[in-house]
């Protein structure tokens, strides 16, 4: 079956707003009928439950963290990307929509793009009409800061926590509608099925976490904002809870899942530090914009930095390999993530890693110092050839821009950064895959719609830095609020949906059972066990870097743990209780599901492209020898999975894309 | 490292709820103390015992979820960090650790560590925010400079995590610091001032009826906050309280 993504008709510029033109709506009265549940409250969920209170819809919000202001966007450090051209250096929203088409390695839906590229100004506007306090020139306006992938200075900031920012900005119109009644908010629930009745989504069945009561909820419409599934690799920078579960559901009741094996792998995180972590840190792609990425040149250096006894900071100039900046000199340290990511890897692979596990390469900002300090003992009138006094001045500044990031590197790794470069390696980070959804952001079960990171939209197969942000908040303040209203117009005399009937008993029976199963298992080994062992395998065959037989072994495998896992896994404590094992268990369970599907969409795309990259797909010579090589002939579609039982046994439906604004090219960035 | 912990334990928000004691062994200074704490609920999973129930998400200091109350200081002995964020190289091996939930009466306990902190959201509800419609059919974002300083120092202000740590700390459990930081961001800013009456009035009746406890100035909640959320706000929120009532 060909996917139908109901694009509109006309020129690109003006799809969305012929499209709002002529969609139908429903009329404030009839919004009081209608009820709209949201699961999560990230960017995505908080500014869509938030603006459909506002415009009259009932609205039922849930999270698993105890307050909506937890969500995992509130990570988000390094800022949010809009079209504004406030610096005046050329962006515009043709710009920004061709950054992001290119950057996704032409693995997204141009029409899809070009609206988030359109509403991203507005974004801005709202955040700091609600009071969220980006940085700021000492004129009083708007400052901006540059992200990999791009050559333009469009991202707008709140130090390193430009998430936690939006998002207290997205909680701060959820709490009003809250305290006007029009947004009920269940804390601690977990979504763990969809209801459909009649082939539409009408509900939901959840878990309260804190006395594991199992709910039916019901309304005209859900809406799926819960995030992406980089928790499959276990270790990501995501957050610990972050998981699949809810998309996963969807997907068994209908919901293509689509590219699963976009991930994004970013490169500057904390590196792993042993057996015992349970996370990774992500440093904000920002640093990269002063700070400089290298190894040695030499294997006796690398050695004697391993060893201790030579100061990475002692190894002059011409021994060091700025690799980035050789290999790509347009870009140098601000090539996309995807690009900068497989580059460590390969001077690690080839033995120039420079921590004790080799999986390390330095990110410095001794340079960036230097220049700072030189340029404001010039403004302050003082002397520019006083090294220490440079140094003072420079690293104020770079404090000023990175200050938290630097310290929370400090507390983890116990190294001064202002004084060593920081030492980082790239760690599983983001989700392009997600739900197949149309352009109204409707996943292909009629009136269940996914928005944010939850669906696979707007990134193709590599998402650009700032960009999530961006997505999260268009789709929940500005798409779906009127997408929804076309669907929802049908039913303004459906009423209120009951939950006493088969369908929702059918699916609390589900939940129940799994649950029973879970905590009745009394295995020998706990939930994490497996969890690690499906990130090892996911790490190890299905990261960075993939070939055929590495991810036909890795299906094998995962396909033996999760029996593995139904056979022997051990739920202490009991089902109607606070009980985070069993929480944790059933996340696990779908991410062992997920995880065989993921690798099976890696396996059929033989190309390189983006996040993905196939070891048996690179450019064979000329100037781009070894860099990734994309196939469009036969690649330039979405592999929308359709669930049929066993992961192994999904079925595969294409939506072509079509280039109609931006012409396919091979990236390069050199 | 070898550490003896002493961990509180209780079922339920009706429990009575005790101390109990725990060995642990093979602790490497580079964990970080929940870190630390899975490896020994996994230790106690795999001998069959219920595992210690504690909040954390992000893990990286930001989402606000972990609470613990570690050798008598709400975040443990560290300054700027969250429990998260503190790493067992400030433990030495031999140590016995007391760690237990953020305890006041506007927290009840859930199980063992978990608290109940959705008064702080309820105190959000009353006045935590600024009334625009989300429609995006407002003003220019630049239409409006705001001078630096105030919007750094509503930014400094907006950077509370709301963990309840100045709670935990404070004697009275009074909530003066995480409402005046909210309260603060938005008397700071141009966007705030609309409302700036009806909100610090509506706030505080909330907290008060919460349940927390009266501020006395002995500014050991700014100490203890991980964010390093200044005093400045709370003299900031009596300011704007005392206008409010002087206009109210
Ligand atoms: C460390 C880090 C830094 C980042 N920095 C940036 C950046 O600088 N710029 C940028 O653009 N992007 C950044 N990103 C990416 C970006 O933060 C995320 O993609 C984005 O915030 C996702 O938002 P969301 O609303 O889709 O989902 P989330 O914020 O993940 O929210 C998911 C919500 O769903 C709920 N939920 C999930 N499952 C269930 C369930 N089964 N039942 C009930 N509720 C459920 C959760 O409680 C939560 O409320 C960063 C990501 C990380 C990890
Ligand atoms: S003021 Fe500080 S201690 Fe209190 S809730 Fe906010 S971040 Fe936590
Ligand atoms: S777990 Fe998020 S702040 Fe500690």
């Amino acid at each position: 079956m060909a996917l139908d993504s109901k694009t509109p008709q006309g020129p690109i510029a003006d799809k969305w707003t012929n499209y709002k033109n002529h969609i139908d709506l429903v009329n404030p009265a009839n919004k009081r009928n209608i009820d709209v549940i949201v699961v999560g409250t990230g960017l995505a969920g908080g500014s869509a439950a938030a603006t459909l209170a506002e415009l009259g819809y009932n609205v039922k919000a849930f999270c698993f963290q105890d307050s909506p202001r937890r969500a995992h966007s509130i990570a988000a450090q390094g800022g949010i990307n809009a079209a504004k051209n406030y610096q005046g250096d050329g962006d515009s929203t043709y710009r920004l929509f061709y950054d992001t088409v290119k950057g996704g390695d032409y693995r997204s839906r141009e029409a899809n793009v070009y609206r988030l590229a359109e509403v991203s100004a507005n974004i801005i506007d709202q955040c700091v009409a609600q009071g969220v306090p980006f940085a700021r020139e000492y004129g009083g306006l708007l400052d901006n800061r540059s992200f990999g992938g791009v050559l333009v200075s469009r991202t707008f900031y709140a130090a390193g926590q430009t998430g936690q920012q939006l998002l207290l900005g997205a909680y701060s119109a959820m709490n009003r509608q809250i305290g006007r009644g029009k947004i009920k908010m269940y804390n601690r629930h977990e979504m763990l099925d969809v209801v459909i009745v009649d082939g539409k989504a009408r509900g939901i069945i959840t878990r309260n976490l804190i006395t594991g009561e199992i709910e039916r909820h019901s309304a005209h419409a859900v809406v799926l904002g819960t995030g992406g599934y980089g928790n499959v690799f276990f270790l990501s920078t995501n957050a610990m809870g972050s998981n699949v579960t809810a998309a996963w559901k969807a997907h068994k009741r209908g919901a293509y899942f689509a590219n699963p094996c976009y991930t994004q792998i970013h490169p500057t995180c904390i590196p792993v530090s042993g057996d015992h972590q349970s996370k990774l840190t992500l440093m904000s792609e920002s640093l990269r914009n002063d700070g400089r990425i290298w190894v040695p040149k030499k294997k006796e250096d690398v050695e004697a930095i391993k060893a201790g006894t030579l100061k990475p900071k002692d190894l002059k100039e011409e021994d060091r390999d700025y690799y980035l900046e050789r290999r790509y000199p347009a870009f140098g340290n601000l090539v996309p993530r995807d690009v900068a990511s497989r580059a460590a890897k390969e001077r690690c692979d080839a033995g120039f890693g420079v921590n004790a596990t080799g999986e390390a390469v330095f990110l410095d900002f001794a340079s960036a110092i230097q220049r700072y300090g030189k340029e404001q003992a010039h403004v302050k009138g003082l002397d520019e050839n006083d090294a220490a006094l440079v140094k003072k001045l420079g690293q104020e500044v770079v404090k000023n821009k990175y200050g938290n990031l630097f310290q929370m590197y400090e507390k983890i790794v116990d190294q001064n950064p202002y004084e060593t470069p920081m030492m980082i390696y790239p760690a599983v980070h983001y989700t392009m895959g997600g739900i197949w959804v149309d352009y109204n952001l409707m996943t292909t079960v009629p009136g269940l719609y996914a928005i944010g990171e939850a669906n696979f939209s707007d990134h193709g197969a590599n998402r650009l830095g700032a960009s999530a942000l961006m997505q999260g908040l268009a789709d929940g303040y500005f798409v779906l609020p009127y997408t929804i209203g076309d669907y929802l117009s049908d039913d303004i005399r459906t009423g209120p949906i009951p939950t006493d009937t088969k369908e929702f008993e059918e699916a609390e029976n589900n939940v129940r059972e799994r649950i029973d199963k879970l905590v009745n298992n009394n295995g020998s080994h706990s939930v994490d066990y497996f969890h690690k062992k499906l990130g090892k395998i996911m790490w190890n065959k299905v990261g960075m870097s993939r070939n055929e037989k590495g991810l036909k072994e890795a299906i094998e495998e995962i396909s033996e743990l999760r029996q593995a896992f139904w056979s022997d896994v051990r739920v202490p404590g009991t089902a109607n209780e606070y009980n985070e094992e069993l929480a944790k268990a059933g996340r696990v369970a779908d991410f062992l599901e997920l995880g065989e599907l993921f690798a099976k969409d890696a396996l059929h795309r033989t190309e390189s492209c983006g996040g993905h990259f196939r070891e048996e797909s690179v450019e064979l010579d000329g100037p781009q020898k070894g860099e990734a090589l994309r196939n469009d002939k036969d690649f330039a579609y979405v592999a929308a999975w359709e669930y049929k039982g066993e992961p192994k046994d999904a079925v595969l439906h294409k939506e072509e894309l079509e280039f109609n604004d931006i012409e396919l090219k091979q990236r390069s960035y050199k | 490292m070898n550490l003896t912990l002493k961990i509180w334990r209780q079922k339920n928000a009706n429990d009575k709820g005790k101390m109990v004691d725990y060995q642990i062994s093979d602790v490497s200074p580079d964990m970080s103390f929940l870190e630390m704490l899975d490896v020994l609920n996994e230790q106690l999973i795999n001998k069959g015992d219920d595992p210690v129930a504690f909040d954390h998400d992000c893990r990286e200091g930001i989402c606000g979820m972990c609470s613990l109350y570690i050798n008598g200081e709400a975040h443990g002995p560290d300054r700027g960090v969250t429990t998260c964020q503190l790493h067992m190289r400030m433990f030495n091996d031999g140590d016995t650790i007391y760690i237990e939930p953020f305890r006041a009466s506007a927290f009840p306990v859930v199980k063992d560590l978990i608290v109940d902190r959705s008064a702080f959201d309820r105190i959000q509800h009353a006045g935590g925010f600024i009334s625009v419609n989300t429609s995006g059919n407002t003003i220019d974002a630049n239409a409006i400079p705001v001078e630096k300083h105030n919007a750094d120092k509503a930014f400094e202000a907006a950077t509370c995590i709301g963990c309840g740590a100045c709670v935990a700390t404070c004697k009275n459990s009074s909530a003066m610091l995480f409402v005046g930081a909210k309260v603060s961001q938005f008397a700071l800013l141009p966007q705030g001032q609309v409302e700036a009456t009806d909100r610090v009035l509506n706030m505080v009746k909330q907290m008060d009826e919460e349940g927390f406890g009266n501020c006395t100035n002995t500014g050991a909640c700014e100490v203890e906050c991980p964010k390093g959320i200044s005093l400045e706000n709370i003299a900031r929120m009596n300011q704007e309280y005392l206008k409010a009532s002087l206009k109210g």
